[in-house]
């Protein structure tokens, strides 16, 4: 709509200021984006830096925020995904919002039809004009196939085809080519080119240094909910942008003490996880690692690094669906069942405890006994004083603090929350503690208080493998860090030359033996 | 710091947590329904004990049901072929007492291994196969109403037994039948009532005393979680299952006892009923939550309405319609306060 759109220096969309709350968590304070027509912008930033709640704001999709948000010079507030696109704003998900049993042409006019008179869909119009912005896109397909028989990369241009079809002027793509090969991902930049070359502002987010490299033109840099910086592609040569990424102080108090480490408690050769079956490509690939007793061994990656699908075939998660080799304290064992693993003292933390830690609607007694509920309740029958008494004794051990007992986890805090999960952990007795994301979602004081927990396991003998994707934590608890990038082990670093420079490169898939390229 | 207040704000007042709970709300609706007893009492006939024993009587089959029904619902599970196999197991009992006079000690364990078995069965199909429980037991449903048909050759299996000539003879009814539909205390409590109140009792103290309904809990709240928590979650399903075609195979023989044949047209919409007054009790279809002293408050309310509209003599068709409605109050009266 705008005449002027071609020119550089008027943004088609200004974020300025932003701030966003979750309970009393600020996920963004002072964080901006401007998007100018006719060029990739690039939002990077390390994960929970706040970038997809920055989109999530644009697209309309989080109503409450601070700030302001000018489209076309004009202040606006989307209240809604649909307000959003008839401000011109298209967001294309992660996860795709297409209906995989229609067809090409129906996605493309979701939910505005073409119809004719009484409300009829008009087919053959939906049809045609799909099949000319499929056109422009270089897509050739039938445009009356269902969705669902097109290959994803196919699918993601029609997610594209759709928020033309809507008159985007600003395209989001997150992490658009986590799904694609690496023709398709050419195929996918052409069009960016196509998009650029009418002028539509495109903004992108990936972890990939080689995406950026290809076809960044201005870089935009969040950290901690901050906006750090925003330059045009030449100004910020990789390296720099890394800094900008990490470049915080370690600040916080991480009260890591000097282990003494014991035997071996876990080696691993070749290891390989296939969890959607051995025809598949697998998501952990020939890793080998070890971890002894009294040592946090830190995994440090970005999203789709495969850590968390290690843990999961270690702790027998994905039954039988691993090769390699497995040794637990010296013997070689195979692991088929978590049933399995937590006999053996082994405990995986999962990284979403609502999801896959908890179950919701029962008490805080019965979610901490759970696992060990063989060794709780022989013959079968439940000896609920028993249940009671390890769960007090545990809970004060963890402090957590709740009115009864009794009541359901649904009702407690996040922290709390994570407490109860450890605690069913801690009752197994295990030797080896498999931790993904253990201070997620948690206060700073509950995050503390896991990090003292996670000192005093290692006292007491413990292994512990820990994954998570906060830079500080990675660097300040672990003895040792290792870091995945797509499923394999790209470095590996003792705990005094780890930088976060270092740890971020090899995450975005920089082996260190090819520094140089 | 504030950890410790903000939980504790947290809490609701105990008034409002007794009010909030099913079960109270439960038996705010079972007794609206007895004082609906006493006002419209049929000239007395609502404080006579008969009316009582009758009443408990007529629900036993469908409460054993029930108490099946909802083993599978706390695993946020269905079973449809409760029905189906209630009149798979009456035809095989009577086969088996009337026909082939076999001891009730082998009658009846086999009848009751039968039933587990065919429960076994669909629970297998939905945790072994994937198949959702609704299609899985639907399909169970239509197969033993299938093979109640072939068993009894489409016809009731009575007293009157056909001679190879052709003509029939009427044998006596079978000892068993008329043991199960006998009275006990004085004539106050009918045998089907007890043995429905042993099985309420065998499923609190499997769902509230023994680690797997434990596990039925854990599996119907997230099954995920409880995977990745050790709970033997395929096993703990079959076994749900199983369980709830065992109680069909009570009520199976139960029903055949009270009505002295085997009918392969039993039992059809008592699936309906069973679920009814799981639901009505306060029990969530969405697994996890609920329990046998709910389902049982449930039991008791459908089965009481049922009986004050009938000793006033609402005709069928208005009391079907009105059981309807009320089980839909029941269901709103769940939920008021809530989110």
């Amino acid at each position: 709509m705008d005449e002027n759109g071609g020119k550089k220096d008027t943004p088609l969309v200004r974020m300025k200021d932003i701030g966003k709350r979750f309970g009393s968590f600020w996920a963004l304070t002072g964080a901006g984006l401007d998007i100018y027509p006719g060029e990739t912008h690039i939002l990077a930033g390390e994960n929970g830096a706040g970038k997809s709640t920055l989109i999530k704001i644009l697209a309309g999709v989080y109503r409450e925020f601070e700030g302001t948000i000018e489209i076309g010079g004009k202040a606006v507030r989307p209240r809604s995904p649909l307000e959003a696109e008839e401000l011109g704003v298209s967001v294309i998900h992660q996860e795709l919002s297409l209906v995989p049993s229609m067809s090409v042409a129906d996605n493309v006019f979701l939910g505005r039809s073409l119809t004719r008179r009484g409300g009829f869909v008009d087919t053959r119009a939906q049809a045609a004009v799909a099949r000319q912005y499929l056109e422009q896109l270089g897509v050739k397909v039938d445009v009356r196939s269902p969705i669902e028989q097109l290959p994803i990369a196919t699918q993601q241009l029609i997610e594209i085809a759709k928020a033309l079809g809507r008159n985007a002027k600003v395209i989001v793509m997150d992490e658009p080519t986590s799904a694609l090969s690496s023709p398709e991902v050419d195929r996918l930049f052409q069009m960016i080119d196509g998009l650029k070359a009418r002028n539509c502002g495109i903004v992108y987010i990936t972890h990939k240094m080689e995406e950026i490299e290809r076809i960044a033109d201005r870089i935009t840099v969040l950290r901690d909910g901050r906006l750090v910086g925003s330059a045009i592609a030449p100004e910020l040569p990789i390296p720099k942008l890394i800094q900008w990424m990490v470049g915080r102080e370690i600040d916080q108090q991480f009260p890591r003490h000097t282990p003494t480490m014991g035997k071996e408690r876990l080696r691993i050769e070749d290891f390989s996880v296939f969890p959607r079956g051995f025809h598949g490509k697998p998501d952990v690939e020939k890793v080998s690692l070890h971890v002894r007793a009294g040592e946090i061994l830190g995994i440090g990656g970005l999203q789709g690094s495969g850590a968390t699908e290690l843990l999961t075939g270690l702790f027998g998660g994905y039954g039988s669906l691993w090769k390699g080799k497995v040794f637990f304290n010296g013997q070689a064992v195979r692991t088929r069942s978590p049933r399995q693993a937590i006999d053996r003292g082994i405990a995986l933390l999962t990284n979403d405890r609502k999801a896959t830690g908890l179950i919701l609607p029962m008490s805080i007694v019965s979610n901490t006994t759970i696992a060990d509920l063989p060794r709780l309740s022989p013959g079968g029958w439940l000896r609920m004083k028993r249940e009671r008494g390890v769960t007090e004794k545990l809970s004060d051990s963890l402090n957590l603090h709740s009115a009864s007992l009794d009541r359901s986890v649904s009702e407690l805090s996040g922290g709390n929350q994570q407490k109860v999960v450890i605690g069913k952990w801690l009752q197994t007795d295990p030797s080896l503690l498999l931790l993904d994301e253990p201070t997620r979602g948690i206060d700073v004081g509950a995050k503390r208080e896991i990090y003292r927990l996670m000192n005093e396991w290692t006292r007491q003998g413990i292994a512990i493998i820990l994954i998570t994707s906060e830079m500080p934590e990675l660097l300040a608890m672990s003895d040792r860090i290792l870091v995945m990038h797509r499923g394999k082990l790209t470095a590996e670093f003792p705990r005094e030359e780890a930088t976060p420079d270092a740890v971020l490169e090899a995450a975005m898939g920089r082996r260190m033996e090819k520094k140089a390229s | 710091m504030s950890e410790k207040q903000m939980e504790t704000t947290l809490a609701p007042s105990l008034g409002k947590r007794v009010f909030a709970s099913p079960a109270t709300r439960a038996l705010i609706a079972l007794i609206l329904v007895f004082l609906l007893g006493m006002v419209f009492n049929a000239d007395g006939a609502f404080f006579k004990i008969g009316t009582h024993r009758d009443a408990l009587r007529q629900a036993s089959v469908f409460g054993i049901l029930a108490c099946g029904m909802t083993l599978v619902i706390i695993t946020a599970g269905i079973d449809l072929s409760v029905g189906s196999i209630l009149a798979l197991i009456s035809v095989i009992f009577s086969l088996m007492s009337i026909h082939w006079n076999w001891p009730f000690w082998i009658s009846l364990p086999a009848c009751i291994l039968i039933g587990a078995f065919f429960g076994s069965v669909s629970g297998a199909l939905s945790a072994r196969f994937g198949i959702q429980p609704f299609i899985a037991t639907l399909a169970m449903m239509v197969f033993a109403r299938g093979l109640a048909k072939t068993v009894s050759g489409g016809m009731k299996v009575s007293t009157a037994v056909q001679n190879p000539d052709g003509t029939y003879r009427y044998v006596d009814v079978p000892s068993i039948f008329r043991a199960i539909d006998s009275r006990i205390l004085g004539g106050n409590l009918s045998v089907v009532t007890l043995i429905f109140l042993v099985c309420v009792a065998l499923a609190w103290l499997a769902l509230s005393r023994h680690r797997w309904g434990r596990y039925l809990y854990a599996i119907g709240g997230n099954e995920e979680a409880a995977r990745l928590s050790g709970v033997p979650v395929r096993w703990a399903k079959i076994s749900a299952y199983a369980a709830s075609g065992l109680m069909s195979a009570v009520a199976g023989i139960c029903q055949a006892a009270q009505e002295q044949q085997g009918d392969p047209e039993a039992g059809q919409g008592y699936e309906l009923w069973a679920i009814a007054m799981v639901v009505i009790g306060g029990t969530n279809l969405m697994g996890g939550r609920g329990g046998i002293g709910l389902t049982l408050i449930g039991i008791l309310t459908i089965g009481y309405l049922e009986k004050i509209l009938s000793i006033n003599a609402v005709p069928e068709a208005s009391r079907l319609m009105l059981i309807g409605v009320i089980i839909i109050a029941a269901v709103l009266m769940q939920r008021v306060g809530r989110k």
